[in-house]
């Protein structure tokens, strides 16, 4: 189970990577995919000005049995999405870290990432859940 | 396990048999369209030509390919497989009633008209309600339809309402029926006893929900022991009971949903009236509903005037129609035949053997099978993998196995309130051997999960196929045949 | 009870191996108030030769007469090899192939079928089957308002079937969006595009158009898809007779989005309206929002090609209240007949079969304008249906009478046009006999005459 120690996490599986500039990039966990199983479809958000608070469904990802959306981990607004993504949705199976990321978020409110989980917060919380 | 033992490619799609200038079926040689050529398509590129001995030959060969109720024991749970008695098809077949055209002046279809009479009569009865409608073509248009009557009953009350309680353990046509109607799902948690208590849907009730949708017995297999102190709750905030009859052949002769305090329910009976089940239909879902509800139900509907009978389409507070003409005419004459064939001490007996069909294979079983839920089983038993999680083997590895055996998997899966549930319905059809030979099965392949789990990982090794790339086909989806590139 | 297999000492050894006393004490979870009440009011079972005699008595008091009548129901010639492979019960009694390793006979004929309605639409996909064409259009229309967000206008042609409309309206009832509305008919029977246009503005999630319309009438599909384009809605076509589209211009090669039929036609007794067939397909980018069943092509571990239901998180058992549909059970061994019935007839038969009906109903309405002075009421094109205006009075019940039904009356099911009171609709099949045709244009020709 990977969980870099380097990002923050969510209970709902998501990580953030607080990148230069005030904006975050997204992706859901290695939990998250195994959990799924091969994920075969994803649906993201759309770039632009429309408001997303957190916690708020704003994409979903499709195994072959189950569906799932994905909760924003703090609130903004979109400014790039994973675009090979829908053409190789795989690739959140193989590298959820790295070319299986989602979204770029600007952030709004810079005190939610304080209420994110570190990686050993993450870990416990997910071995809890085992 | 090596390849050996399958045939490298099974039969090629009809595509790819393809001669030239052959047609099986071409009564309209030689003639020239009548129409202007600006109205008309290029000629079927891509359609097949072949003989009528050469397409005879490849469905027969496909045929061959499916496990079927009738090649093999077939429990799926919750599908009610039973035997589809040969003498409904003969009767569906009658020039009678094949050969004729909806539309056809009534009083030359009499003896249409009097089989839906009739049907309605007998399904009232078992339902223990008062009218019925056969037009539904499935079981999940019926529960459409009962919803639809629902919410229209509280309309003329002045207020749809906006939620509809369904238990966790629901097939998933309820809610997605529900929110076809606008109505919010709400979810009723299973108790430990894998039913639900009065208390928990007390909890729930309020003057926005418009009904309950209940299986009864529950998905489980299980009686709800409580359902008539919570009918009366629903009833107390103005609420109706939906009562979704998949699970029928429980029931019959021994108690009626009627009784329960269901107010209307929808039969499939391509399940407990031993219509085949095609593949995948055709099906009929007839909604059956207490008197008051009845100028819900969509038109139009049989009525006599002067001795003889007609389709009287004058009914202002129907929710409309859901289906073209009257339903699935054809699936109602074999429903019907089934229904005078077996009398209502036939249908009594089949619950009968049907629920201790199911006794027998639970009592067998829960040696090695885990047992989610205590309480008493009627027509179907839900069992686990909790047992064979020990050795790596999950429920998916057990059905596939079982296909190795000669027995189609039972349903898996279903109702998610159980982890890897395999739930299985013997049904009134099979005679003890079979079933001893199924549960002999099952016991093996517990052994094999202790001894040798990496078999059945692997399994099927006997079937055509063996499993299948369901991810690829759903990442890279090919719907449509097309001509490979050269 | 001949379907039971038990005898006494199974139910014997079944109960001691249940360590139960008796059957009845099997039920004892059910309250016993309610057993008390539960014994069934019905007549005993009859041995199978009674069964079949009461059948065979209820089915002769149905004529079954020659027709010209269709509006959604044809009389067409079902070969003997399409009923030779409905009655394997490998398919007929085998469930939905959700083991798809023992059911490759079911997936493989399911893939066909979509093959086959993808080329006769011109779409890219389609499903494995829908109830009936009218729920299937009521099914593209509840997609089109999912694809169309904000949307809310739905016009849906005059000439579209009177029950698939109002099966759409039952199905919109309580959706919470979309409210109907009709675009009339032009004096040649089709859709009349100057209103369409007038009428059609951005918050339209779909445009429906019959093909050919209920009145047999070859609708202009190209003209009402740029319209809708423009505004970005949806076009549907809805097909009641779907031997129309092995001869005309495919809905998809008209511009359309979504085309809906009525399979009956192919290989399908009319069986008093049921079990038809209900045929979708659209555009690859819809189909997520497609709903139905889809069955998809892949290989096995060993490599060998095989069929699978997929892209099932779009239907009910998965996504459950979110699902494109509810529907669970579909039509299968109704299109294992129309998969059948298309094999058989292959690329040259199925034209022709189309071209001959065409050419009948035309030389039909030829004798009929020719020998009774009748003409068509609709000027524009038709396939193998048209309206003409009958005799009134006892005409009707008179050639019944003889043994054929001329058509279907108009009149009772538009009650607010006294306009089409007179109005017959006409259908002409292969099935129709010289004799029938002589009966019925000798009769119109008499009461004109008269």
């Amino acid at each position: 189970m990977e969980i870099p120690s380097n990002l923050r996490y969510t209970k709902e599986h998501e990580w953030v990577r607080v990148d230069d500039g005030g904006t975050v990039t997204i992706g859901i966990t290695d939990y998250a995919q195994k959990q799924l199983g091969d994920i075969v479809f994803v649906e993201l958000p759309e770039v632009g000005d429309t408001l997303i608070s957190k916690d708020e469904p704003f994409a979903f990802v499709e195994s072959v049995k189950a569906v799932s959306d994905i909760f924003a981990p703090v609130t903004g607004t979109v400014k790039e999405v994973n675009d090979e993504l829908p053409n190789s949705p795989e690739a959140m199976n193989e590298e959820p870290y790295g070319d299986g990321w989602l979204v770029i978020m600007e952030l709004v409110h810079k005190h939610e990432l304080d209420e994110l989980l570190s990686a050993v917060d993450y870990e416990a919380y997910v071995n809890e859940l085992a | 396990m090596t390849t050996s033992q399958r045939q490298p490619e099974l039969e090629a799609p009809i595509f790819e048999k393809s001669g030239s200038g052959r047609a099986g079926y071409h009564p309209g040689e030689g003639i020239e369209p009548p129409l202007d050529v600006s109205l008309l398509r290029d000629d079927l590129d891509g359609f097949p030509e072949l003989s009528e001995p050469e397409v005879l030959r490849h469905y027969t060969r496909l045929s061959s390919l499916n496990f079927s109720a009738v090649t093999h024991f077939y429990p799926l749970g919750s599908c009610t497989m039973k035997y589809n008695p040969i003498v409904n098809e003969r009767a569906a077949a009658l020039p009678g009633f094949s050969g004729i055209h909806p539309y056809a002046p009534v009083e030359t279809v009499q003896g249409a008209l009097d089989l839906v009479c009739e049907l309605e009569r007998w399904l009232a009865e078992i339902s223990g309600l008062d009218a019925v409608s056969l037009q539904p073509a499935a079981g999940a248009q019926g529960e459409l339809t009962g919803i639809k009557i629902i919410r229209r009953w509280h309309l003329a009350r002045g207020n749809a309402r906006s939620k509809i309680l369904i238990p966790e353990s629901a097939h998933g046509t309820n809610p997605a029926s529900a929110a076809l109607s606008g109505y919010d799902a709400v979810v009723i948690p299973t108790d430990e006893r894998g039913l639900m208590s009065a208390d928990s849907v007390k909890a729930l009730l309020d003057d926005e929900v418009a009904a309950l949708m209940v299986t009864n017995p529950s998905t489980l297999g299980l009686f709800e022991v409580e359902i008539e102190e919570i009918a009366k709750a629903v009833h107390d905030v103005g609420a109706l009971v939906y009562m979704d009859g998949a699970n029928m052949n429980a029931l019959m002769g021994k108690a009626k949903p009627g009784d329960m305090g269901a107010d209307v329910l929808q039969f499939n009976l391509h399940k407990t009236f031993s219509t085949p089940h095609g593949g995948g239909g055709p099906g009929a879902g007839p909604v059956a509903v207490r008197a008051d509800l009845e100028k819900y139900l969509p038109g139009p509907r049989v009525a006599e005037k002067d001795g003889a009978l007609y389709w009287d389409a004058d009914r202002p507070d129907s929710i409309g129609k859901v289906r073209s003409f009257y339903g699935n005419f054809g699936i109602l004459v074999r429903a019907y035949t089934y229904m005078l064939a077996c009398g209502g001490d036939g249908l009594t007996e089949i619950t009968e053997k049907a629920v201790l069909a199911a006794n027998y294979i639970r009592a067998r079983l829960i040696d090695r099978y885990h047992l989610p839920y205590d309480t008493p089983s009627l027509h179907e038993v839900v069992l686990t993998d909790k047992v064979q999680n020990a050795h790596g083997i999950k429920t998916l590895d057990v059905a596939k196995r079982l296909l190795d055996y000669g027995f189609h998997a039972p349903t898996i899966y279903f109702p998610l309130v159980v982890s890897g549930a395999i739930m299985i319905e013997p049904t009134e059809s099979e005679s003890v051997e079979t079933l001893d030979a199924f549960v002999d099965a099952m016991l093996r392949i517990a052994d094999e999960a202790e001894n040798d789990p990496q078999r059945l990982r692997e399994a099927p090794e006997t079937t055509p196929l063996a499993r299948l790339d369901e991810t690829r086909a759903a990442r890279h989806p090919v719907l449509t045949w097309k001509k490979a590139k050269d | 009870m001949r379907y039971v297999p038990h005898s006494d000492s199974d139910v014997q050894r079944m109960l001691d191996v249940t360590g139960t006393a008796s059957v009845a004490d099997l039920f004892a979870s059910i309250p016993k108030a309610l057993r008390e009440k539960g014994a069934l009011a019905l007549p005993d079972g009859l041995g199978e030769q009674e069964v079949l005699a009461s059948l065979e008595s209820l089915a002769h008091r149905n004529r079954v007469l020659g027709t010209f009548q269709g509006a959604g129901s044809y009389n067409h010639f079902v070969p003997s090899v399409v009923q030779q492979v409905l009655s394997r019960s490998e398919l007929a009694t085998a469930y939905t192939p959700y083991q798809p390793e023992v059911s490759q006979g079911t997936l493989q004929i399911c893939f066909e079928f979509q093959t086959y309605i993808s080329i006769m639409t011109g779409l890219d996909v389609a499903n494995a089957s829908m109830y009936d064409g009218a729920s299937a259009l009521a099914e593209a229309v509840l997609m089109s308002l999912r694809i169309g967000r904000k949307r809310s206008r739905i016009l849906i042609s005059e000439g579209v079937h009177p029950e698939y409309v109002g099966v759409v309206e039952t199905y919109l009832d309580g959706f919470g969006r979309g409210a109907v509305e009709r675009i009339p008919l032009g004096t040649d029977g089709r859709t009349d595009m100057a209103a369409l246009e007038e009428m059609i503005d951005d918050d339209v999630a779909c445009v429906c158009i019959g093909y050919p319309n209920f009145f047999g009438v070859i609708e202009d599909l190209g003209r009402a898809s740029a319209i809708a384009a423009k505004h970005k809605a949806l076009t549907i076509s809805a097909t009641s007779e779907m031997l129309a589209l092995a001869l005309l211009k495919s809905p998809g090669e008209c511009g359309v989005d979504i085309a809906v039929a009525e399979g009956q036609s192919l290989g399908l007794a009319m069986s008093y309206g049921g079990p038809g067939v209900g045929l979708f397909a659209t555009k690859r980018s819809h189909v997520r929002q497609m709903p139905g069943r889809l069955v998809g092509e892949t290989v096995d571990d060993e490599g060998r090609r095989g069929y699978v239901l997929t892209l099932s998180t779009r239907e009910q058992h998965i996504r459950r209240e979110k699902a494109t549909s509810n529907i669970c059970t579909n039509q299968g061994l109704a299109a294992v007949a129309a998969t059948v019935f298309l094999g058989l007839a292959g690329r040259q038969g199925l034209r022709g079969l189309a071209v001959l009906n065409a050419s009948r109903a035309a030389e039909v309405a030829a004798r009929i304008e020719s020998e009774a002075g009748l003409r068509r009421v609709y000027s524009a094109p038709v396939f193998n249906e048209f309206v003409i205006e009958a005799p009134g009075g006892d005409w009707f019940a008179d050639v019944v009478a003889h043994g054929v039904v001329p058509g279907v009356r108009l009149g009772p099911m538009f009650p607010d046009r006294p306009d089409m009171a007179g109005h017959l609709l006409v259908t002409v099949t292969e099935c129709n006999t010289p004799d029938q045709v002589d009966t019925l244009v000798r009769s119109l020709a008499a009461r004109r005459a008269a």
